[in-house]
């Protein structure tokens, strides 16, 4: 018996250079174009990498990052997007070596980095189930014994001889985390995979984690967002931000601390924040409540971009996801339901949510933004999430001042009639 | 695979060199080698209406449209052996080098989602190809067992030997070549566009559709493409066209040999970077 942690992270790095070609790959023909044109500077440049005075951008994604995690445990890993939270998963299971450091896992490890990993629309069920159980690193032997299992789990017996192509997402979903779920490894890796599926799935889903360690000591790792989860599940929570740990502990005292810091990020400077996605030739640089009328029950928003292109983007598409302070989405407002055309205009600008009858009880929400061309998608603008903290008050939404005696997540605004 | 149940002690390092190490871990996991290639055959036979068929169908053709072209109206020698069989022989390792090489070469491009979602050895992807297109060369040899029949040619008793030898060489070939091309088709996306442009190429200075003695005394040029001797040598066992050329066997084993070792090393040395770079 031994009391040696089954997982040691020591002084864990991962470096990235940052590449400044456009399309985001290199082509070879642009390479041979710039060593025909510029031989002396390709040369020099050569040189000087070859001596070590690398002139490339390196990025830390993650640094000296030090875990030690007991058998049994299950470790929740939070930190905002692009914290280093899926690079430290992705070290842990081989995907991508690090740049220095070292980790010792003391058993087998599996990984649901994403469900569905290595499903081929044309195959069936049955063959699909094979395949992505020997992806995952099941042997045949092991996958045949479990497959009844696995069959009956994910609720499609019907179809499984139907190549998955005909699924709808919701069956694709529930095959591809059976078979997942029915991995025997003693360290299991999970990120975000439950924001898909429906409710009821994903209920499943956390009750057959929580089964698998109760009743066999598993480890598990799960990266996740969703805060309510995380909390439901995890013994122990580490924060991740800026590429290093900040914080381990008691998952409820995690959870508090990186939501307070949030907030705090969220009063920031927008137009500066660098945790964003999309192409940012357009982009958020205010958000902020302009009217919240109590007894309207009217929210006012304000939203300043600046487009820094020459051109209008004349059918955009504007979207304000609404969560919880503990992060789970609430509602999504876009223009795009309404079928309303929203012009970014070179330079600054900006634009006006009116929100009628904004009745959600008193707290802390966090708004995400997002713009893209247009309402398909065709190239995401700007996104940053948790763009501004409102608080809301809604202690008067009721003529009386008075509330609901059991707490409401929603008020409505609502009347009784009596008939005799 | 990891297939006990006792702890195992995983080490996860910086990744600096290669070692013997990475040739065991491949045969760990051989089982995930099989899958790949049922994967693969499983879904071209599916996909296509003929199934099978189209693994003797697409040499058939070749054969029978070369045949009229090259042999009958151009009138290219073949070494006093019917056209057809000439062609035919030439084409089934030709079919199975540049079908290998070609799918080597975009297998990492192809399951780009695998490699950034979960960890195996990647060379298990190129390897897999190769196989899948030796299962196509298996079937498409049924026709030349019975074009052999149809023209009455025996093959030589050393031809047991010999056509293994020739399989491990074109392996070898592909596999290598293979390696190289599809850790540069990674890092380099505008690659694989030259590629069908490059292997095309390559038809025309293998003696697929022409004897190598058509080159006269420069004909040991050729003997670098490893193709060449490969070929050369399978009619030479098949067809009794002339006596095998040992020196031009081992030329060939060589130079595959070396270009294996090449690919393997560059394949390796990149290998790291694919799940960050695709």
């Amino acid at each position: 018996m031994t009391m040696q942690p089954i997982i040691e992270i020591k002084g864990i790095g991962k470096k990235y250079t940052i590449s400044h070609s456009a399309g985001g790959y290199i082509a070879l023909r642009d390479v041979l174009a710039n060593i025909f044109k510029n031989p002396f500077r390709f040369a020099a440049h050569k040189a000087k990498t070859a001596m070590g005075i690398d002139t490339k951008e390196a990025f830390w994604a993650l640094r000296e990052v030090d875990l030690s995690i007991n058998k049994g445990e299950i470790i929740g890993i939070i930190g905002s997007n692009g914290a280093g939270k899926s690079t430290l998963l992705k070290i842990l299971t081989g995907i991508t070596p690090p740049t220095e450091g070292e980790i010792i896992m003391r058993g087998r490890v599996a990984s649901l980095l994403e469900v569905g990993t290595g499903f081929h629309p044309e195959l069936t069920g049955r063959e699909n189930i094979y395949l992505n159980g020997a992806i995952l690193g099941m042997t045949r032997k092991e996958i045949s014994q479990k497959f009844d299992a696995i069959v009956a789990f994910s609720g499609v017996e019907k179809f499984l001889d139907t190549p998955v192509r005909y699924y709808s997402s919701g069956m694709y979903v529930r095959l591809a985390f059976s078979v997942a779920a029915h991995m025997e490894p003693d360290i299991l890796l999970v990120d975000e995979v439950l924001a898909v599926g429906d409710a009821e799935f994903q209920k499943k889903c956390l009750g057959k984690m929580e089964e698998v360690v109760k009743e066999t000591g598993r480890t598990i790792l799960f990266v996740s967002h969703n805060m309510a989860a995380v909390e439901k599940l995890c013994t122990k929570c580490v924060l991740i931000d800026g590429g290093r740990v900040k914080m381990v502990g008691n998952t409820k005292e995690v959870i508090d601390f990186y939501l307070h810091t949030r907030k705090e990020m969220s009063d920031s400077d927008l137009g500066a924040r660098t945790d964003r996605k999309g192409s940012g030739f357009v982009r958020f640089n205010s958000c902020e409540v302009i009217e919240m009328d109590q007894e309207k029950h009217l929210l006012r928003l304000a939203i300043g971009y600046v487009n820094k292109t020459i051109t209008p983007y004349v059918n955009a598409k504007v979207s304000i996801g609404i969560k919880n302070a503990k992060g789970e989405d609430l509602s999504n407002i876009t223009n795009s339901v309404l079928d309303q055309k929203i012009e970014l205009k070179p330079g600054k600008g900006m634009i006006e949510v009116e929100i009628k009858h904004f009745n959600l009880e008193t707290g802390e929400y966090l708004l995400d933004l997002f713009m893209a061309t247009d309402s398909l998608n065709s190239e995401i603008l700007d996104v940053v999430v948790d763009a501004a903290v409102i608080n809301v008050d809604n202690a008067g939404f009721y003529r009386t001042k008075r509330l609901p005696p059991v707490p409401s997540k929603v008020l409505f605004d609502f009347r009784f009639t009596q008939h005799p | 695979m990891p297939t006990s149940t006792e702890t195992i002690e995983n080490i996860i390092r910086p990744k600096k060199t290669f070692s013997l190490y990475d040739f065991r871990e491949v045969w760990n996991y051989r089982e995930l080698l099989a899958f790949f290639t049922w994967r693969d055959l499983k879904v071209r036979y599916k996909q296509t209406a003929i199934g099978a068929l189209w693994a003797i169908f697409q040499p058939f053709i070749t054969m029978v449209v070369f045949s009229v072209f090259f042999g009958t109206l151009a009138q290219i020698p073949s070494d006093n052996v019917p056209y057809p069989i000439f062609v035919y022989v030439g084409l089934l390792f030709w079919q199975f080098f540049s079908g290998a090489l070609s799918d080597t070469s975009n297998v990492l491009i192809s399951n780009q989602a695998i490699i950034t979602k979960v960890y195996f050895p990647r060379l298990i992807l190129p390897l897999s190809s190769v196989t899948t297109k030796f299962v196509d060369f298996a079937i498409a040899a049924f026709i030349l067992a019975g074009m052999m029949i149809y023209y009455g040619y025996v093959p030589e008793l050393a031809s047991i030997a010999v056509i293994p030898l020739l399989l491990i060489i074109t392996f070898m070939a592909a596999v290598g070549g293979g390696l190289f091309l599809a850790a540069i088709n990674v890092k380099y996306r505008d690659v694989r566009f030259v590629l069908p442009f490059f292997i095309q190429t390559l038809l025309f200075v293998t003696p697929v559709i022409y004897p190598a003695s058509i080159a006269g005394k420069y004909s040991w040029l050729l003997a670098l493409n490893p193709m060449m001797g490969v070929i050369q040598t399978a009619r030479a066992t098949l067809l009794g066209t002339a006596p095998i050329n040992w020196e031009l066997v081992s030329i060939s084993f060589a130079a595959c040999l070396v270009l294996l070792v090449i690919g393997t090393v560059y394949f390796k040395k990149v290998e790291r970077y694919f799940a960050d770079v695709i």
